[in-house]
């Protein structure tokens, strides 16, 4: 077998192994959406890490929901978005099942929401690979992985007032 | 749903708060003025806002000049045409103009004269050719140089193109835009309506979830202006350079996470029409300044 022929083998694989779920976690195509966009069930095994969940809503690289909400205590995180409602409160208004089914696919829950679907990797129109502008193939990996999503969901269900 | 409304108070709260914010969110921020673009201490004066086209009854009253969601400093830079980064270009643009090249032995003076005869052609763009195919000034510009000039057709996102573009797209400067949207154009027209509400790419983003839906909200420091097109080619900042439509579009589908449409496509011919129909009405500002 030709060299190229062997690593083009070898990254396949490692991408298979790339695209399959560990196994504590549920796929973002298993996920069971109750009928009002609500997600009961924990995407993975390991309970959220508020604290984790802090950091990722404020990262460009990853959550970024800064870019869209804001939250007064955050102060931490410079020019916080107006486009979504502002997140004060989040853990009062919303059940974690409801927080998780908003962060993983929002428009389950608003069908208009602006919002992208967090743990959700097909069913787009013009998919891209990442940020290059070039075709990506379904299915895409999520923007966030099943425990960045539970740590996101950590958190927002700290916010009380 | 319903089994929540009975099972707890605050969950039909939040049921309730839930219902509202699916409705599409309306943009709470309308400029805080409209005061007119004054360039060269009142040489010339473009308004910013105007009544919306018909054919935007039920989205927009008014439009806007992307130049009322930039800082002041950015905004001051389009006020005097020596401060203005891109009228360098312009210059260059003319040069180019009256510069023969090609196997016929023409520049573009030799059949148009002046560049100023050029005024009025910004404001039409893109338009439908006599054999019915919609056109961008990149097209007629092309079209001149490799049949009556018979010299090479330019990159479509070079510095000849844009200079070229920015060169006799000032010369309509305060001109209305006043694109043909009905007759042959009328296809094309519909489908760069269809491309500016599909939603593409991994974020799921539509031209109208930002320009439409939430103009003057703020993605993070990006105040989103309604993406009208009256102003390109832009000079813009981040990229220190003239910027194409095309070459703008380009950027925001492939920021939606999506797989873009190449510069000089149909599609985005397309949407280049549909996205000037909707700043029909604003004066030409090309070469504007944006960042």
């Amino acid at each position: 077998m030709p060299r190229h022929a062997i690593s083009a083998a070898l990254a396949l694989l490692s991408g298979l192994a790339f695209a399959m779920p560990l196994a504590a976690e549920t796929a973002p195509q298993d996920v069971s959406f109750a009928e009002d966009g609500l997600i009961e069930a924990p995407l993975s095994e390991t309970a959220g890490d508020p604290e984790n969940g802090a950091a990722i809503y404020a990262d460009k690289t990853s959550g970024n929901c800064v870019a869209c909400h804001a939250i007064s205590d955050r102060t931490d995180a410079e020019f916080q978005g107006t486009i979504g409602p502002a997140l004060d409160g989040a853990g009062d208004r919303w059940s974690e099942a409801q927080l998780r089914g908003i962060v993983a696919d929002a428009k389950r829950t608003f069908p208009d929401s602006m919002m992208p679907g967090f743990y959700k990797s097909s069913g787009y129109i013009r998919p891209g690979d990442a940020f290059t502008g070039e075709a990506g193939s379904e299915p895409l990996p999520p923007l966030l992985t099943a425990q960045q999503v539970e740590d996101v969901i950590a958190y927002l269900a700290t916010l009380k007032e | 749903m319903t089994t929540t409304i009975r099972l707890n108070p605050r969950a039909a709260m939040a049921s309730v708060f839930a219902l509202v914010l699916s409705l599409p969110a309306m943009a709470e921020t309308e400029p805080e003025t409209t005061d007119p673009i004054v360039i060269n201490g009142g040489e010339i004066e473009l308004p910013t806002a105007v009544p919306a086209p018909d054919h935007l009854e039920g989205a927009f009253d008014q439009v806007y000049s992307g130049w009322l969601f930039r800082d002041s400093e950015t905004q001051a830079m389009q006020l005097d045409d020596f401060e203005n980064p891109g009228m360098i270009f312009v210059d260059q643009g003319i040069d180019d103009w009256n510069t023969i090249e090609g196997e016929a032995g023409k520049s573009c003076a030799s059949c148009h004269e002046g560049i100023e005869s050029m005024k009025g052609v910004r404001a039409v763009m893109p338009k439908v050719n006599a054999e019915g195919e919609l056109w961008s000034m990149e097209d007629y510009i092309n079209d001149c140089r490799t049949n009556r000039m018979q010299a090479e057709a330019l990159d479509w996102n070079g510095d000849r193109m844009k200079n070229m573009t920015a060169a006799i797209s000032v010369q309509s400067r305060g001109m209305p835009m006043d694109v043909a949207i009905d007759g042959p154009a009328k296809p094309y027209w519909e489908q760069g309506k269809e491309m500016y509400y599909t939603r593409y790419g991994q974020l799921e983003l539509a031209c109208a979830n930002c320009h439409e839906d939430h103009y003057g909200d703020w993605i993070r420091a990006d105040h989103l202006s309604q993406g009208m097109t009256n102003g390109f080619p832009v000079y813009r900042l981040k990229q220190a350079a003239l910027v194409s439509q095309h070459n703008r579009f380009r950027g925001c589908i492939r920021d939606t996470r999506g797989e873009t449409f190449a510069m000089g496509s149909d599609e985005f011919r397309a949407l280049e029409l549909y996205v000037a129909s909707r700043g029909n009405g604003l004066p030409v500002e090309g070469v504007s300044v944006r960042h």
